[in-house]
């Protein structure tokens, strides 16, 4: 196998990564965007729609269409709870103090899984059944195809949401100015709802993308890429739809060429440290808005 | 006047809590699980005080802790066990080496905080912690993921009192750095950055200070865990530690010492107090974390939190009178 | 809403309360434990209820054992494994009228304590079994926590066996034994087998190298096969909690190795096996005894098809004993039991032959009994121990055929 031929093959394995930590990506960067905190269980919503997949596909045996509905519907639902009860009664209060709640949320969804669903982790056959297909001698897994399809297919729609319509337009101006889009006339309690449900939706989709890429349910399995996508966010300049793109992206790739060519080992030190410099370089990421701060 | 009285109280409560302590582990009034809860208390009080430097007194977000404990702990660890010194002599020669491994860190981490501000530095430092610990991970000298095992047991019940000393150490020096013409500088920084360095204040060097400070400490925290466990693995070493401590000192009322320390203590006896809830011992746990973030924050707090003030306010005018 | 808040106060503090009251009233909990188990007893042997009252008219003492594992944390699925298996053979013993000491006869009881896996949390969850009374430590899962403790089990003189704890540390002192391999004994076996029986020479390994257990077998595999003049064409890591393994793959694909060796757990296999066959890579697959329980993990058989590993235990293997122990856990938690719940179920196995060679349950006599007993297991017949800790048992090879798990012959 050519040199130029691995190189590539590593490429699309990035990418593929890359896609499931960007669509994380943004929805900790919408929610960043317009409630200013870092919703630190938005990992632990893919878990919850991986075993919703699970619970309406393999459990109640709903036809796939109808279960990858729900599962968006039930994690839709489950963001737009957990920012009403634990997150809005602390809406004025210090940044910092939302944290912590998040990090509290997310222990508790997870722990509410290890009850329900126990620690042994449960197989799951992928729902998405795409042959792959072979380019030369460079062969393109179905699921890789399938995950590059919806990635692509939510970015557009996504866009297109937040730049053309009404509801998109109110959910800029609130991440603008919450204030006076408030006295537009805007309902920031409806807005920032939405928010949650869209980012909680689309982590549902990643969590679908996820469990048929890996096949394999465990209580904490959305920890890992809640964290890489939280980075990911982050290098892209968090608060920045396009930058959670780019970042998941970039990420995604680094993280793949360096544990083919340089060490496995040292990996995730060498993905820290890109992140580590480029902010470095430009503080506020790669797409983010550079602030000045003013007395 | 009022100064030196409050330090009297303060050093009460501190030889209080020590003879209650000693007299409890002396009558064998403790139980097991009480007796080896001490040096862990003790850590996590270290380390968020520590942590308290930087997030309470300095303002900056770091996620990052875990890192300095985990490089104190290899570096006080190695020399223990490599050093031919009688065991206490090579306990505080770790504790110095320790903290200085950290405070280099520190000294590194520092500088990114100079561009950085807010969740941009939190996720640098987390990347650091993170760096640290992969290295750590790859390194012969540390066992790497098997782990440094073979410590001997220096800091565990049966020594409580260095244990003990040590903690006040912390305490005192992160104490009396915020009360000190330095302290009040890095206070001034978080409060007005720009009207800080607008009055003279060297804003880099203090920022850097704090970090630094804080690195050493941890470090020193770092080795008495060490010296407690026995047996020190890069995977206990995560992000999840470092936000460990941080829930501490955000729920201990951030730039608090005494609200940290107390947090400390609870979050560290909570889950070992919840073992007889069996598998809901951590469902509570998030629960009970969720419910006292919301009641630190609720109306209610606030309306109480008045209260006290406006009876100080009256105590402090017929003083005044 | 201030009076929600109010309430929500109560709550915290009413939790407060509760907890230090059952962190002090653990026995209470306990008794009703053994309560809840005899129950279960009289329900399962409702046939020997003669030879129950005689027990129970006789002495019947309990003899508390102690455990520990991760029960929450990313390797929750482990201690829950040993708990579970313990659990059975505990069940099984007492059903059976318990274990018979001299005059006096002892029913056997768990008391079992979360250890998320980490050092410091397995010494606290060690001081709360030993003030929950336990006379023998069956513990604990993972090496990390085993070494962590094993200093205040030799300090107490309390018999120690760890039915997973692999590192070769984790059996350092006279009265710590344990049941499973030892990571080094199954690297060296492995590459023996790899080379002299299924004759390779180019062989790849891909391995967790955060894992004690992965890392130490991949190390002595690697030494013994370069010994033998073999050669490891590509040796790959991975970390705890990694799902993408496509980048060693994709580097192994690329060098013209005859064999994968993976010595790992089978959460890992079954992500690394999915994607190989993913990347149409044909490479026959070697591992360790990490491998039991892969097929009920993977979604397609096919993948793992013609795999070997070494295993002591193999839920599927047609052995009286196996079938009878894999039935009750099966109808006891309805899941598949794996190695660690095998090793657990041994562990128990050889407390109670401990016990009736040493005619006492005095630590002491405990431990010294360990090196005079045999113990017909699930995971070894005749397991016999040594002085350091070591059992003896036969290394058996399961290949995966046709789906189903074969021993090779």
């Amino acid at each position: 196998m050519s040199l130029l031929n691995s190189i590539l093959e590593q490429f699309i394995n990035g990418l593929r990564t890359g896609s499931i930590y960007a669509l994380i990506a943004i929805g900790y960067t919408m929610v960043y965007g317009i409630a200013k905190m870092i919703n630190f269980a938005h990992g632990d919503i893919i878990m919850i729609g991986a075993y919703s997949l699970y619970v309406y596909s393999a459990v109640l045996k709903l036809p796939v269409i109808v279960a990858i509905l729900l599962t968006v519907l039930t994690c839709s639902v489950l963001g737009i709870v957990t920012e009403k009860i634990a997150y809005k009664p602390l809406r004025n209060a210090p940044p910092l103090a939302v944290l912590i709640t998040a990090i509290g949320m997310s222990f508790l969804l997870q722990n509410i899984a290890l009850l329900i669903f126990k620690a042994t982790p449960i197989p799951f056959a992928s729902i998405i059944n795409v042959p792959g297909i072979h380019l030369g001698s460079l062969y393109i897994s179905g699921t890789t195809l399938v995950t590059l399809g919806v990635t692509t297919v939510s970015m557009i729609a996504l866009t297109l949401f937040v730049n053309k319509t009404k509801a998109g337009r109110a959910m800029r101006a609130v991440s603008e100015d919450r204030g006076a889009a408030e006295l537009m006339g805007i309902s920031v309690n409806g807005t920032i709802s939405l928010t949650f449900a869209i980012g909680s939706g689309l982590a549902a989709v990643a969590g679908i993308l996820y469990i048929s890429q890996y096949e394999t349910l465990m209580p904490t399995l959305g920890a890992l890429p809640g964290i890489k996508a939280f980075v990911a966010a982050v290098l892209g300049g968090i608060g920045s739809i396009p930058g959670a793109m780019l970042g998941g992206i970039i990420l995604g790739i680094i993280e793949s060429l360096s544990k083919a060519y340089i060490s496995t080992q040292l990996a995730d030190a060498i993905v820290y440290g890109v992140l580590v410099i480029v902010l470095l370089v430009r503080p506020s990421g790669l797409l983010g808005k550079m602030k000045i701060e003013k007395v | 006047m009022e100064k030196k009285k409050k330090l009297l109280i303060d050093a009460m409560i501190a030889v209080a809590v020590y003879a209650v302590i000693m007299v409890l582990l002396n009558k064998g009034i403790l139980n097991r699980q009480m007796r080896s809860l001490l040096t862990p208390i003790c850590t996590n009080v270290m380390l968020a005080v520590s942590l308290c430097l930087i997030v309470g007194f300095l303002g900056e977000l770091t996620l990052g802790h875990a890192g300095f404990m985990s490089l104190g702990a290899y570096a006080g660890a190695l020399v223990t066990i490599n050093l031919p010194f009688p065991p206490y002599v090579s306990l505080l020669i770790a504790l110095v080496v320790g903290g200085c491994v950290a405070a280099v860190a520190g000294l590194i981490i520092g500088m990114p905080v100079l561009r950085l501000r807010g969740d941009y530095l939190a996720i640098v430092t987390l990347g650091f912690g993170e760096i640290i610990r992969s290295v750590i991970n790859s390194m012969d000298i540390t066992g790497g993921a098997r782990g440094l095992s073979g410590i001997e047991r220096m800091t565990n019940h049966k020594h409580f009192t260095i244990v003990f000393i040590l903690t006040l150490i912390v305490i005192v020096v992160v104490s009396n750095l915020v009360n000190s013409r330095h302290g009040r500088a890095v206070c001034a920084i978080r409060d007005n950055y720009i009207a800080a360095e607008a009055s003279g204040i060297p804003v880099s060097k203090f920022k850097i200070l704090a970090f630094v400070v804080s690195a050493f400490l941890a470090g020193m925290a770092g080795v008495v865990y060490a010296h407690n466990t026995g047996i020190l693995k890069p995977a206990n070493f995560d992000y999840n530690t470092s936000i460990e401590i941080l829930v501490m000192v955000v729920l201990g009322g951030m730039g608090n010492i005494k609200g940290t320390i107390v947090a400390a203590v609870i979050l560290t006896a909570l889950p070992e107090l919840l073992r007889g809830a069996a598998d809901y011992r951590m469902l509570i746990y998030a629960i009970v974390l969720i419910a006292m973030m919301l009641f630190r924050n609720s109306k209610f707090n606030a309306a109480l939190m008045e209260k006290k003030n406006r009876k100080v306010m009256e105590r402090l005018q017929k003083e005044g009178n | 809403m201030k009076k929600f808040k109010k309430v929500m106060v109560g709550a915290v503090a009413a939790t407060l309360a509760v907890s230090s009251l059952t962190g002090c009233g653990n026995d209470k909990e306990k008794e009703t434990e053994t309560e809840k188990k005899t129950e279960k007893e009289s329900e399962t042997a409702t046939v020997e209820t003669t030879e129950k009252e005689t027990t129970k008219s006789g002495e019947s003492e309990e003899f508390l054992i102690g455990g520990m594992g991760p029960l929450t944390g990313a390797a929750a699925s482990y201690g829950n494994s040993v708990k579970q298996g313990a659990e059975i053979a505990i069940e099984e013993i007492n059903a059976a009228g318990g274990v018979t000491v001299g005059d006096v006869n002892y029913t056997l009881a768990l008391a079992f304590e979360d250890d998320e896996a980490t050092e410091d949390k397995a010494i606290q969850a060690y001081n709360t079994l030993m003030d929950e009374g336990i006379q023998v430590m069956m513990g604990a899962t993972t090496s990390g926590s085993t070494i962590a403790i094993t200093d205040l089990t030799a300090d107490d003189g309390i018999l120690q066996i760890t039915p997973s704890g692999s590192a070769p540390e984790c059996i350092q002192y006279d009265n710590a034994f344990r049941i499973c391999f030892s990571d080094p004994d199954q690297g060296v076996a492995m590459a023996d087998y790899a080379m002299d029986v299924l004759g390779y020479t180019k062989i790849a390994v891909i391995y967790n190298n955060a894992d004690d257990y992965s890392a130490g077998m991949d190390e002595a595999f690697e030494a013994r096969v370069e010994e033998k003049g073999g050669e490891i064409v590509a040796s790959e890591s991975f970390t705890t909690g990694d799902t993408d393994f496509n980048t060693q793959l994709t580097k192994i694909k690329g060098t013209d190795a005859e064999a994968l060796f993976i010595p790992a757990y089978y959460q890992d296999i079954t992500y690394i096996t999915k994607q190989a066959a993913d990347m149409g890579m044909e490479l026959p697959f070697i591992g360790s005894d990490g491998w039991d329980g892969v097929l009920s993990t993977v979604s397609d058989p096919s993948v793992v098809e013609g795999a070997i590993f070494a295993s002591p235990f193999c839920a599927a293997v047609d052995d009286p004993k196996v079938v009878a122990f894999v039935d009750a856990y099966e109808a006891a938690y309805s899941a598949t039991p794996d190695q660690f719940a095998a090793d657990a179920y041994d562990a128990v196995y050889t407390i109670k032959a401990a016990m009736e060679q040493a005619g006492s349950i005095e630590s002491e006599d405990l431990i010294a009994a360990m090196t005079e007993i045999t113990v017909n297991g699930l995971t070894g017949e005749e397991i016999t121990f040594t002085a350091e800790g070591v059992p003896n048992k036969e290394i058996k090879y399961v290949e995966i055929k046709d789906g189903q798990y074969q021993y090779v012959e």
